[in-house]
């Protein structure tokens, strides 16, 4: 179980106390309405499902509720950073 | 003198403590410290069981965890049955009572030892070319057969009696294992003050120092030096030492599983006491002195009863006092092997023969062999073991010829593997190692370093300073100050060299993975049908996947599977090691966690008037929520009928509380709930309210609820109660990572409101006259408004809303005062026909109107326009979440199915949610399935069954019929708009 650096709580809590949201860095067109059909199925659905070093969402549920962008290596499990989203 | 096999002195048993135990119901006399292995072999007890798939006779191979074969059951009284437990590792009480598996009728003559006795019979693979046809005769015939004559052990039926405890802890370093390098490693850890928990599988501490009785450690024996480290160790505050406790998996970030065993191995536990508890041990560093197990030879018939791990040998008499045999062939490939031989000579075993496979050893090996007159012949290897239930003798293979060794014991020690099964959990990285033979741990990792035999250092006097020096290691990076040094001095350590492994596939019944009955012409099968990775090759074979993991094959097999294709073992690798690395208890996994505290519930504020009241529960997530109240002889189905009845001719109360409910407020909730529903806000006055939907970014419905205003920049938002935390979830991911302009802030009130939803045509009657504030006339409060006022003198948030169709209030008091409110409304409507109701009734009432409940009669895959609510979509507002989706094609597109009234022609007793829609009466296989039934319903009002459903474009076939499939055949159901009862709407606006 993943221990988790939170930014606003100021401590590692364990990966239970929190919920994960999935990939970071996902960029909501400024104009919905004008986006194109792909370009809007690619930000719902295209993810890049890095093997390495990974930006992730997790949100500190069962403590401070903020949404935090967590810098994760997925071969290794370790977590490298964890700022607030 | 029953144990002929026990010597005179010596060991770490108690002669004087006889224990009593049974064996297949035989009596037998074992002694205090005793495994039940060392004592059957004390017994002369060799053969414990058959084997799982072959039903070869098997007997006791190894003295610990790795034991592939000797797997008893012992039966403790109703619902303590355990099987699968390795002989070797139970230890001895009095009355023990253990039964051998997977044989019939008996051990010592097995029917279905025919399988083994055929060898052609069972190749790998042959579950999946052997069974394949007909289709149903594999649930009905294959299956069972299988099942009988395969696997090991009968789980127990009855629940477990006992108590199982779970602890979290922390420490600076956690050591496990207790050998030398372990021992050694706490020892330096903890001399500066870390926080030190040293664990060890075995009750008796000390590894490989329990047997050593040649070498001194700084002048004195092993066993004094192991007794004082442990003095030392026991004395210090800062650290915790656990016996019986298995380190079985490591997890992300050091979270290190160990199951202590706390009763098993007593005569008679307390039974107040835990039997077993789970630890979860959180620590910086994590040294692991997990040893190493001492590989196999292979050759023809190496499983029979009485061929043993050479090691294991020394160890039965060594620490208990036996002789796993009268006359003794050991093969050795590594020295370890001649210091068996040498020690169990001395024990008072004849030695017939040591032979070694290597041409040449150390001169000191051969002298010490020469001066206790044991025979040695080099360049020798086994060719086979003769006798079925016992060996009687050896085949070798010497440079001069072949020939056969009478023994009824034949020693095999072909090398030592490093235990690195819990440092493979993380992903540490093996490197083949030719000094050992085996893979080795990379050991470049930070947190979790190897120490001693694990990490390759064989011998005492390293395996002493390696742990040592990753103690003190681990100390400083715990941030402890460095302790001194210190140098053991180990007079007289054993030499360790050899140990190539298996390098050639001998024909014949010549075992690579003993429990899982691979044999190593296996491996050549699954090459030649073209299985290369090992991992493959595993999953063909079955070598490794047995409950031992392969503890003592794994190593062979990937030698061999090398050998055999032309590639190293270090290119072949090993198969993946997984958690646990022995088997754990599901009642040390579930510990605490079952029954009532299995999960925490959730009563709403009237909890103890429904159970007072007799109703019925349902388990929805953690709530618990009354189903029906009913009277006495009725069903609850009656009940529910009567409940609907009194909504639609009188009132009824029912407890909504479960929903979710979320206060939005700050100068752009209203931009924020514009954002996060589909509804057009803009021109809901103060005061009024509107049903909402919430979707998913994908257009997709999540949710829905009311959205009501109670001020300019004040909602009241309610949400179903399974989605109260995920709509929550959702709206804050929006507030905090999208729309973080919006000046808005999100309270969730869940269970800071008792909600009753008082419903039906007198509702108002009722609630009137207890209302202070303001007035509930219906040109005062028309449908869809909220009110703040008291009721009877407590805060109220009244909202006039109906998911019944009647006229009806949602009536929000603070929760400590739901019980008193729902006391007060009872007595209120006593004289007007008031009726508590349940989920039951709810459900009947909404169907009966055509509403929708978000998750049963939606699937996630729901637009607005599917469930026929396209006109809520609000068109002028700008851009809502969802709201790009719902123009995509596929969202968009003619055909998507939509909910529909299906109405069964008479009682349609078969008629159930989940039924596939149709065209046909009588469809052919593949035929297209054009919707499904998502709700069916009994309604009393109608006197009829009606039905929901999502049907492929379903609104434009009103009129038309469609068939449900049953098991019975199709049923014809008209298809007809959802609101089957007052679908005007008038009764709620009265």
């Amino acid at each position: 179980m993943l221990l988790i650096p939170c930014p606003v709580c100021n401590m590692a809590r364990p990966e239970r106390e929190f919920r994960y949201a999935g990939e970071a860095g996902l960029v909501r067109p400024h104009d919905p309405g004008a986006a194109s059909d792909q370009d809007w199925t690619d930000y719902l659905f295209a993810r890049a499902n890095r093997k390495g070093v990974h930006e992730e969402r997790w949100r500190h549920l069962h403590g401070c509720g903020r949404f935090l962008v967590v810098t994760r290596d997925t071969v290794n499990d370790r977590v490298l950073q964890s700022v607030p989203a | 003198m029953t144990q002929l096999f026990r010597t005179s002195a010596g060991g770490w048993i108690d002669r004087a403590a006889p224990l009593r135990f049974t064996f297949d119901g035989r009596p037998y006399v074992g002694c205090a410290g005793d495994t039940l292995a060392s004592a059957l072999l004390a017994n002369g007890v060799h053969l414990t069981g058959r084997s799982f798939k072959h039903h070869r006779p098997r007997g006791i191979y190894s003295a610990g965890v790795e034991e592939p074969n000797a797997l008893v059951e012992i039966d403790r009284g109703p619902g303590r049955r355990t099987p699968n437990l390795q002989a070797t590792q139970v230890e001895l009480y009095d009355g023990l009572a253990a039964r051998s598996q997977n044989r019939w009728p008996s051990l010592r003559f097995d029917a279905l030892a025919a399988l083994g006795a055929a060898p052609g019979l069972t190749p790998p693979g042959f579950y999946y070319k052997t069974f394949m046809w007909p289709g149903f005769a594999w649930k009905r015939i294959y299956e069972p057969l299988i099942r009988r004559a395969a696997g090991l052990g009968r789980a127990p039926r009855e629940p477990d009696p006992d108590r199982y405890a779970n602890r979290y802890a922390h420490c600076d370093v956690l050591v496990v294992g207790s050998g030398p390098a372990g021992l050694s490693a706490a020892l330096a850890a903890s001399e500066t003050g870390a926080r030190v928990v040293l664990c060890e599988q075995d009750g008796l501490m000390g590894g490989a120092l329990r047997d050593e009785t040649r070498a001194l450690v700084d002048g004195c024996a092993a066993v004094d030096f192991l007794k004082q480290a442990l003095e030392v160790l026991r004395a210090r505050d800062n650290v915790q030492v656990l016996a019986r406790t298995t380190a079985f998996g490591v997890y992300a970030d050091n979270l290190v599983a160990l199951a202590e065993r706390l009763g098993d191995h007593l005569a008679a536990p307390d039974p107040s006491a835990p039997r077993e508890r789970l630890w979860q041990v959180r620590a910086r560093r994590v040294v692991l002195a997990a040893g190493a197990i001492e590989r196999p030879l292979v050759f023809p018939d190496n499983d029979r009863p009485g061929v043993m791990l050479a090691d294991a040998a020394r160890v039965y008499a060594k620490r208990f006092g036996v002789r796993a045999g009268s006359r003794a062939l050991v093969a050795a490939s590594h020295d370890s092997a001649w210091l068996a031989a040498l020690e169990l000579h001395a024990a008072g075993v004849d030695i017939a023969l040591l032979i070694d496979t290597r041409d040449a050893v150390a001169p000191r090996l051969r002298e010490a062999a020469a001066r206790a007159g044991v025979d040695v012949q080099l360049g020798t290897r086994m060719r086979g073991a003769r006798g079925r239930l016992r060996v009687r003798s050896a085949r070798i293979e010497a440079p001069n010829g072949a020939r056969d060794v009478p023994c009824d014991l034949v020693l095999a020690g072909g090398g030592w593997t490093p235990t690195l099964h819990l440092f493979a959990h993380v992903r540490g990285k093996l490197v083949w190692s030719d000094a050992l033979g085996a893979f080795a741990p990379d050991n470049v990792r930070e947190d979790l370093r190897c120490a001693g035999a694990c990490n390759g250092a064989l011998d005492l006097s390293g395996a002493l300073a390696e742990g040592w020096r990753e103690g003190a290691s681990a100390a400083v990076f715990a941030g402890f100050p460095e302790p001194a040094e210190r140098a053991f001095r180990v007079e007289d350590d054993w030499p360790c060299a050899g140990g190539a492994p298996a390098q050639e596939a001998p024909e014949g019944e010549a075992y690579v993975d003993i429990q899982n009955d691979v044999k190593a012409s296996d491996y050549a099968i699954a090459l030649r049908e073209g299985f290369r990775s090992i991992e493959h090759v595993k999953r063909y074979t079955t070598s490794g996947l047995g409950a031992d993991q392969g503890k003592t094959g794994n190593v062979n097999a990937s030698a061999l599977v090398g050998a055999l294709s032309g590639r190293a073992a270090a290119q072949v690798g090993l198969t993946t090691y997984r958690q646990p690395y022995t088997p754990v208890t599901f009642g040390a996994l579930a510990h605490m966690a079952r029954g009532a505290l299995f999960e925490p519930q959730r009563e709403t504020p009237t909890h103890a008037r429904a159970l007072a009241a007799g109703a019925t529960f349902e388990d929805a997530g953690q709530w618990k929520r009354a189903r029906a109240f009913p009277r006495a002889g009725e069903t609850e189905a009656q009940a529910a009928a009567r409940e609907a009845l009194a909504v639609r001719g009188a009132a009824g109360l029912f407890d909504a509380s479960t929903l979710g409910k979320i206060e939005v407020a700050g100068p752009d909730a209203l931009a924020f709930l514009q954002r996060m529903y589909v509804n057009d806000f803009s021109g809901l006055a103060v005061g009024r309210c509107r049903y909402a939907l919430m979707l998913h970014e994908t257009g997709f419905v999540m949710d829905d609820g009311i959205v009501a205003r109670l001020a300019h920049d004040r909602f009241h938002v309610t949400t179903t109660s399974g989605g109260a935390a995920s709509a929550l979830h959702h709206m804050e991911d929006f507030r905090q990572t999208e729309f973080t302009q919006l000046r808005v802030w999100l309270t969730p009130v869940t269970e800071q409101w008792a909600t009753l939803a008082l419903q039906g045509p007198r509702a108002r009657d009722i609630l009137a006259p207890l209302v202070q504030g303001f007035d509930l006339s219906p040109a005062a409060m028309p449908h869809m408004s909220v009110r703040e006022g008291a009721l009877c003198g407590v805060p109220l948030r009244l909202m006039r809303a109906s998911f019944s169709g009647e006229l009806g209030f949602e009536i929000n008091v603070p929760a400590d005062n739901g019980a008193a409110a729902w006391d007060l409304l009872l007595e209120a409507g006593r004289p007007h026909g008031l009726a508590p109701y349940g989920l039951e009734a709810l459900d009947v009432l909404r169907a009966e109107k055509g509403f929708v409940i978000v998750g049963q009669d939606t699937d996630g895959a729901q637009t607005p326009a599917d469930l026929g609510m396209a006109r809520m979509v609000g068109t002028r507002k700008g851009d809502f979440v969802g709201a790009r989706s719902l123009r995509l094609p596929h969202l968009a597109s003619a055909g998507r199915r939509q909910l529909v009234g299906l109405r069964p022609r008479g009682p349609a007793p078969g008629l159930e949610e989940g039924m596939q829609l149709v065209g046909a009466s009588a469809p052919a296989p593949g035929t297209h399935a054009q919707g499904h039934v998502t709700t069916v319903r009994q309604s009393p009002t109608l006197a009829r069954t009606i039905a929901l459903g999502l049907l492929e474009s379903g609104r434009m076939r009103i009129g038309e019929t469609i068939h449900a499939l049953t098991p019975d055949g199709a049923l014809e159901l008209d298809i007809v708009a959802p609101a089957f009862f007052d679908p005007e709407g008038t009764r709620l606006h009265g």
